[in-house]
């Protein structure tokens, strides 16, 4: 609704086809996957997942039907928008199809679960040079893999044997490792140190929403999941507020991050200019400081927010 | 005379949590012979093993403690741990540890990993707090993490389908995670504590973690007067860097456990500084509470610079679980006053002493 209303005063030269799908549901409608595979852009606004058993995650489901095997979120710092940790800009690869996602699951006798983790040389490799592709195209210096491979060796060891087959292939990229457990703490204590990261799916999750968390929280950051065929833009992390019905009622959920995705989506339709003014409207905004949502310590509703960057468009 | 002690063990927890400066005003009355001297296995380890447990080994003999050490060389290259060394700790039931540094990749499995799974140290515990005087990007962080050590996905269960093809088993069992809660709950109980939280990924992994909170809810039924909530996994860490006074205790499988831990000690202050240990039924080996990433790194050995305050604290937790209070409630004030003085700080809190300048000032504010 938010983008819809940009439209019209945008004139930008996308149009939408609208499709209700919720997170109960048991399967993705067919008619909604013909239209994504037809137009191979889907923005998406999210799918709240039923903990526990019974539905499997709609949102999985998407990504593996159409092979979206790649994750990206982009974390930084945003002017105006002071935050504990300051020059960070780091960009989360994640791989979004196997590893601890996969699903597989089932009870070997009661009360002994078994979870299967499948990492195969190929997804590993797709997302090694998905990773180092990125960075070339984005003027990007370092690709940091990260991984567990002193406890699973042989799962994350395939993992980064993957990595460092394709770090050779860009010479001028500087590659290198780091253990997940240690990942995390310098993620908080010293952020300034990492540039794009590429990660197996779990870790990529929990890297993604605590790098969004220390440069502003999940309510800001873009992103958005491709693969070779099809995009799907959505928040970049959207960690806990989907389900949130309070967000909801009182109008408060905060649209810049799915803003800044569309802007992402804007260039991967190769429309730059819509989205060099999307993105700089909303970046006014937030440096403005004056109309900003709850997340952001402000007061004020999802629409005022939506008015405010319609006022700045030039 | 167990209900006094159990009051008497929420006194002493209370006061330690709180403020670290105030001196005990009640004794507890010991039976003749509690002073004998306690034998301790001590592993210094690989990297800064050596040197933060030398720290521990002289502040425990400048206060006269009555613990003695059996040293034993356990580096982590060996395929296993001794045998001599699997015995000491047997027979003493108490461990300190530096650190045994794990080769990434094929080849040895980890050492860490194989002295939690023999001695069935089922619970992992970390404590992340502000120490006064250290200023971090976060206040009031006061989080303990209790991680399941044994199953989940470092069970170590791997192997190759075929070639390019790797499968990895997390294995989670109705036996180990209602362990884990039960011990997190006591935790809470015995020390005062409001909340707990358990960390889990069930809405994709729903059998797995789903099993796990089944387990977590049925123990809190127990327990009416804990408050118990549970977090998605990622919405954990997002929270942790945002608002991390909100938590308390947290119970965790084994790998949330771990980045959790890391990701708590780093906003509290770093892994230099926070004290833990693991436990089990029989036995307990107290280490630094999150040690990643720095147990093999030279440059910090060779310049001595590790930070032995980690150790230093998980050792003062040793000696109230070997029932001397009031020498932990000394080692404890010592370290404090000097994180509080903020003179005398290795490189990771900002400055420039070196590990053996450290354990001289603490010596020196010893009473």
């Amino acid at each position: 609704m938010v983008v819809l209303s940009l439209r019209f005063l945008f004139i930008a030269p996308v149009f939408f086809e609208k499709y209700d799908v919720h997170g109960e549901m048991s399967r993705v409608p067919a008619e909604v996957m013909e239209s994504i595979r037809k137009n191979k852009v889907c923005l998406k606004g999210g799918l709240k997942t039923p903990v526990g058993g019974g539905v499997s995650s709609l949102n999985v489901q998407l990504r593996k039907e159409l092979d979206l095997f790649a994750s990206l979120v982009n974390c930084f710092n945003l002017p105006g928008l002071p935050t504990r940790h300051e020059n960070v800009d780091i960009v989360v690869i994640r791989e979004n199809t196997e590893g601890e996602y996969a699903g597989l699951e089932h009870e070997v006798v009661p009360g002994v679960v078994e979870s299967l983790k499948v990492i195969t040389k190929f997804c590993s490799e797709r997302i090694a040079k998905y990773a180092f592709e990125y960075a070339y195209l984005n003027n990007r210096k370092k690709v940091t893999a990260v991984h567990k491979a002193n406890i699973m060796k042989l799962a994350d060891g395939l993992f980064l044997e993957s990595c460092r087959e394709v770090a050779k292939k860009y010479p001028s990229i500087t590659y290198n490792e780091i253990i997940v457990d240690n990942c995390c703490m310098q993620l908080v204590a010293k952020p300034e140190q990492f540039d794009v990261m590429v990660t197996p799916n779990l870790y990529g999750n929990l890297v993604a929403n605590t790098a969004a968390g220390i440069a502003g929280g999940t309510g800001v950051m873009p992103g958005g999941n491709v693969g070779a065929d099809h995009a799907v833009f959505e928040q970049g992390a959207s960690a806990g507020n989907v389900g949130k019905d309070k967000i909801v009622l009182e109008n408060k959920a905060n649209p810049v991050a799915l803003l800044l995705s569309s802007a992402m989506m804007l260039r991967h339709l190769q429309f730059p200019s819509f989205a060099d003014r999307l993105e700089t409207a909303v970046k006014k905004v937030i440096a403005e400081g004056k109309c900003r949502t709850k997340d952001l310590g402000g007061t004020s509703t999802t629409q005022e927010v939506v008015d405010a960057v319609i006022a700045k468009l030039d």
